[in-house]
């Protein structure tokens, strides 16, 4: 086939490409599952000790919408119930990465035009992309197979996990192959297939913690969930697998089928004109960057309000997730006053909020650090130079960049909060102080989210070529800490280098003001680090 | 008048790659003056020096009098820039663009926003992203051209345009001149150099190998002779500064520098000249000279002075064509 020509070659570019990122990539998520098994064999070694595991799980609303139900209590159910949806984000957030890498964002720089005016095939950029990002879930899947048996895991099992864990990456290499065509730009299809995942995390969440007569069969729709359902160390429903595979050759089938229709560079939102002439705003480097800005924020913030009612309106039904002879047996425990019953119920749902919003804070981090980094990619792409040969001085460029950055995280934080408080009233009842509750627990996490951007900009400022790769590292190792710190029991030491280790845990904790100030320093600290270092350096 | 532009002894490496080896760049105010040298010479680093965007290793910069680096702000309001591969926001229209350049630099002239963009036909309502490479450098050179500024840099700002608004560019320029603002054009096309330019500098391999007016660098290259004789001419190949000398019967070629120019024709009047043919030193020629040995597997031309024997000797008939 002629419109397949050199695909191999194409195939053999991009894995030299991607060979330091293909490789991180398996090393971060093959590690992640298997410092889970290590960490569980070490933490419940018998079954009595995981049973009771398994009961505390089963009661924990925000447990649930983090990680999904627990299927039966082996070690390897266990394992099964931490990574099923956190692992089926790293799978296919890689996927979505190696897709738009190779296929949209390629052809943005133009280097695909390039290599397109050789004898290279029409399909053969698309289905390259796809060939690299398969054989990567795959070699993923693989990998972790091998070290999770080996670890102890009994095969059977381990193979259903990391069977779907691999078909959910094809999903999303599917999902991201039809933004790449859709898009116009390598970010927004990756802002478009990261905002499908997000929602797929949501879904499940929201189906996971739903009690009796809610809304369960939401999991179902998430690809995520997939992960969870199969039941990989109960009784496996191997037929699972066919929806994320089916799903892929859907998606799959659908972008190729766009990329025939359409022209080198183009999109499929038709172009419209743009003015003839600037807004009368458009006058200083701050106007410049909340116009490169504003769209990306604007998506974000109308997506923190549905995330934010939609974990709102959740926390209805954590109660219901208690059988009344559980909360009687607790009520007991507690001495058997009947207003314990609702104070035990607001503690739960004080701590399956609070859940929810620490991880609104690493949501809002990746903002933080993403519109950081547009400081780079406006150097690298060589559009700083204009600006910076006006009357604009790199402080002030790199400044406005920083405070959009600042104020937008704000804006994430609050607009999440305010979702949630909506949600939550609407639901539950309640009034303005509860909406004013969880608008704090939003905006609580700013300090952390803001030594994150704090280190984007240091790095930016000292080390442009590490910035990129440092500041994601630090979000991963942040995520990674939350995600493993109790299960490996890491040292509080180590735990502390993360900035959300330090924050209050919202609703319902007491706020001390100590940690908060000296987060805010360091995030302000490394901020006028990195303008500092940027006013001395050469700019390439 | 002082200079606009003084670069001196200027010195930049990028680890191991020297990208500036000693350069000097005098621009005059007022004057247009042409920046020449093959790729990779080291053009866009010293007007990136003067930007402020990159430190030197060595040297002195001077632009408009002040420090490139500690005063860039304020001496950019003063200055305006055309990147050699201009990159705009993708979803900025054209017209975005012009604006925002000319206010950041301090405001731009709305009458002649509108006349230039009339004489470049550029349609300011299309986004960057459907721009060509020639359209995105008329949108930098509109930007650069409507603002009131004492000095323009324009790296090869016509390698994407075609010759029409070629044309427009150069009657631009000389509209600029006449203005009296200062022009540093760096450029591949000589006959743009040629017609616009008062003077040339040609660096080579981050130095400076030739600056002066066209006319000095005329005088100091070589002149291409082709003569029909009535009889032989004796000693052609004795003469001082003849090169490449063919003599077929009564035909004479050779390339002669043009200072010794006066010893040859009296040689050649001796022996009784039927026709002559005397092509004046093209800046194409002066420019392959110094360029020669630049290339895969060439020598090293530095020590071609302007009249001395060198790597020009073997190529002479090639470059005129």
């Amino acid at each position: 086939m002629t419109t397949l020509n050199d695909t191999g070659a194409l195939t053999r570019l991009a894995l030299r490409r991607d060979r330091v990122m293909l490789i991180s990539w398996m090393y971060v998520l093959t590690a992640f599952v298997a410092a889970t098994v290590y960490g569980f064999k070490k933490l419940y070694a018998t079954a009595a000790l995981r049973e009771a595991f398994a009961s505390t799980v089963a009661h924990n609303p925000s447990l649930l919408s983090l990680y999904g139900p627990l299927f039966g209590h082996s070690l390897g159910s266990l394992v099964a119930w931490r990574d099923a949806a956190v692992g089926g984000v790293g799978f296919g957030l890689m996927s979505i990465f190696i897709v738009v890498r190779h296929t949209r964002a390629d052809e943005e720089s133009g280097r695909l035009e390039l290599v397109g005016s050789t004898a290279v095939g029409r399909h053969a950029a698309l289905v390259s992309a796809l060939l690299v990002a398969c054989l990567a879930n795959v070699a993923v899947g693989t990998l972790i197979t091998v070290v999770a048996i080996a670890l102890g895991l009994p095969a059977t099992g381990t193979i259903a996990m990391t069977a779907a864990f691999t078909a959910g990456g094809l999903a999303f290499t599917g999902i991201a192959a039809v933004a790449a065509q859709v898009a116009q730009t390598g970010r927004t299809a990756r802002g478009l297939a990261s905002g499908i995942l997000g929602a797929a995390f949501l879904l499940r969440a929201v189906g996971d913690s739903a009690g009796q007569g809610g809304p369960r069969w939401l999991t179902w729709l998430s690809p995520l969930g997939w992960n969870e359902v199969i039941r990989a160390f109960g009784s496996i429903r191997w037929w699972v697998l066919a929806l994320p595979l089916g799903t892929a050759l859907v998606l799959v089938a659908t972008g190729a089928m766009l990329a025939v229709d359409r022209d080198y560079d183009a999109g499929m939102l038709p172009q419209r004109p743009g003015p003839p002439a600037a807004a009368a705003w458009l006058r200083s480097p701050l106007a410049l960057a909340w116009r490169l800005q504003r769209a990306p924020l604007i998506a974000w913030v109308i997506g923190a309000l549905i995330y934010g009612v939609v974990i709102g309106a959740a926390a209805k039904g954590i109660g219901g997730l208690l059988t009344s002879h559980e909360v009687r047996k607790v009520i007991g425990n507690l001495g058997g006053q009947p207003g314990i019953a609702n104070a035990y119920r607001a503690a739960l749902t004080n701590a399956y909020l609070a859940a929810t919003m620490s991880f609104t804070g690493l949501i809002a981090s990746g903002y933080a650090i993403s519109t950081v980094l547009r400081l780079h990619s406006e150097e690298s792409e060589q559009r700083a130079d204009a600006v910076l040969a006006t009357g604009t001085g790199r402080i002030a460029w790199g400044f406005s960049h920083l405070l959009i950055a600042v104020a937008g995280t704000l804006a994430i934080l609050t607009t999440a909060g305010l979702g949630a408080g909506l949600g939550f009233v609407y639901r539950s009842g309640g009034g303005g102080a509860e909406i004013g509750r969880l608008v704090g627990a939003g905006v609580a996490q700013a300090p952390a989210a803001l030594v994150m951007a704090g280190i984007a900009a240091a790095l930016f400022g000292l080390w442009p070529g590490a910035s990129t790769a440092g500041s994601w590292s630090a979000l991963g190792i942040a995520v990674l800490m939350l995600l493993l710190g109790a299960i490996l029991k890491l040292s509080h030491w180590v735990l502390d280098i993360s900035p959300f280790q330090h924050l209050p845990k919202l609703p319902g904790s007491p706020v001390h003001a100590a940690p908060l100030v000296w987060l805010a320093v360091t995030a302000l600290a490394l901020g006028v680090a990195g303008l500092a270092g940027l006013r001395r350096r050469d700019l390439s | 008048m002082s200079d606009a532009i003084d670069v001196t002894e200027l010195r930049k490496s990028y680890g191991n790659v020297v990208a500036l080896d000693g350069l000097d760049l005098t621009v005059a105010a007022g004057e247009v003056h042409g920046f020449l040298g093959p790729n990779g010479a080291g053009k866009t680093t010293t007007i990136r020096i003067l930007l402020g965007l990159l430190h030197s290793d060595g040297g002195t910069a001077r632009l408009l009098g002040g420090d490139p680096w500690s005063e860039a702000t304020e001496l950019h309001r003063r200055l305006a820039y055309v990147p050699g591969d201009v990159s705009l926001w993708p979803n900025f229209s054209g017209g975005e663009v012009i604006d925002l350049l000319g206010r950041l630099r301090g405001g731009l002239d709305p009458a002649r926003r509108a006349s230039l963009l009339e004489r470049f036909e550029l349609d300011p309502t299309v986004k960057a992203r459907a721009y060509s490479k020639g359209n995105r450098q008329k949108v930098a050179l509109i930007a650069a051209l409507a603002s009131d500024v004492e000095l323009l840099l324009l790296d090869e700002p016509t390698a994407g345009l075609d010759p029409l608004m070629e044309a427009a560019f150069r009657s631009c320029i000389e509209e600029e001149r006449e203005g009296g603002r200062t022009v540093l054009l760096s450029s591949h096309i000589l006959s743009e150099v040629e017609a616009l330019c008062d003077r040339v500098t040609i660096i080579r391999r981050g130095r400076t190998v030739e600056s002066g007016s066209l006319a000095d660098l005329r005088h100091l290259t070589r002149t291409s002779i082709a003569a029909e004789l009535a009889g032989p001419a004796e000693g052609l190949d004795r003469l001082p500064g003849v090169h490449a000398l063919q003599v077929e019967g009564d035909r004479v070629r050779c390339e002669v520098d043009t200072d010794e120019l006066d010893g040859l024709l009296k040689v050649l009047t001796a022996a009784g000249v039927r026709s002559l043919i005397s092509q004046p030193p093209t800046l194409e020629q002066l420019f392959l000279r110094h360029y020669a040995g630049d290339g895969p597997g060439g020598g090293d031309a530095e020590g071609t002075g302007p009249a001395g024997e060198g790597t020009g000797d073997t190529e002479p008939h090639g470059v005129r064509t």
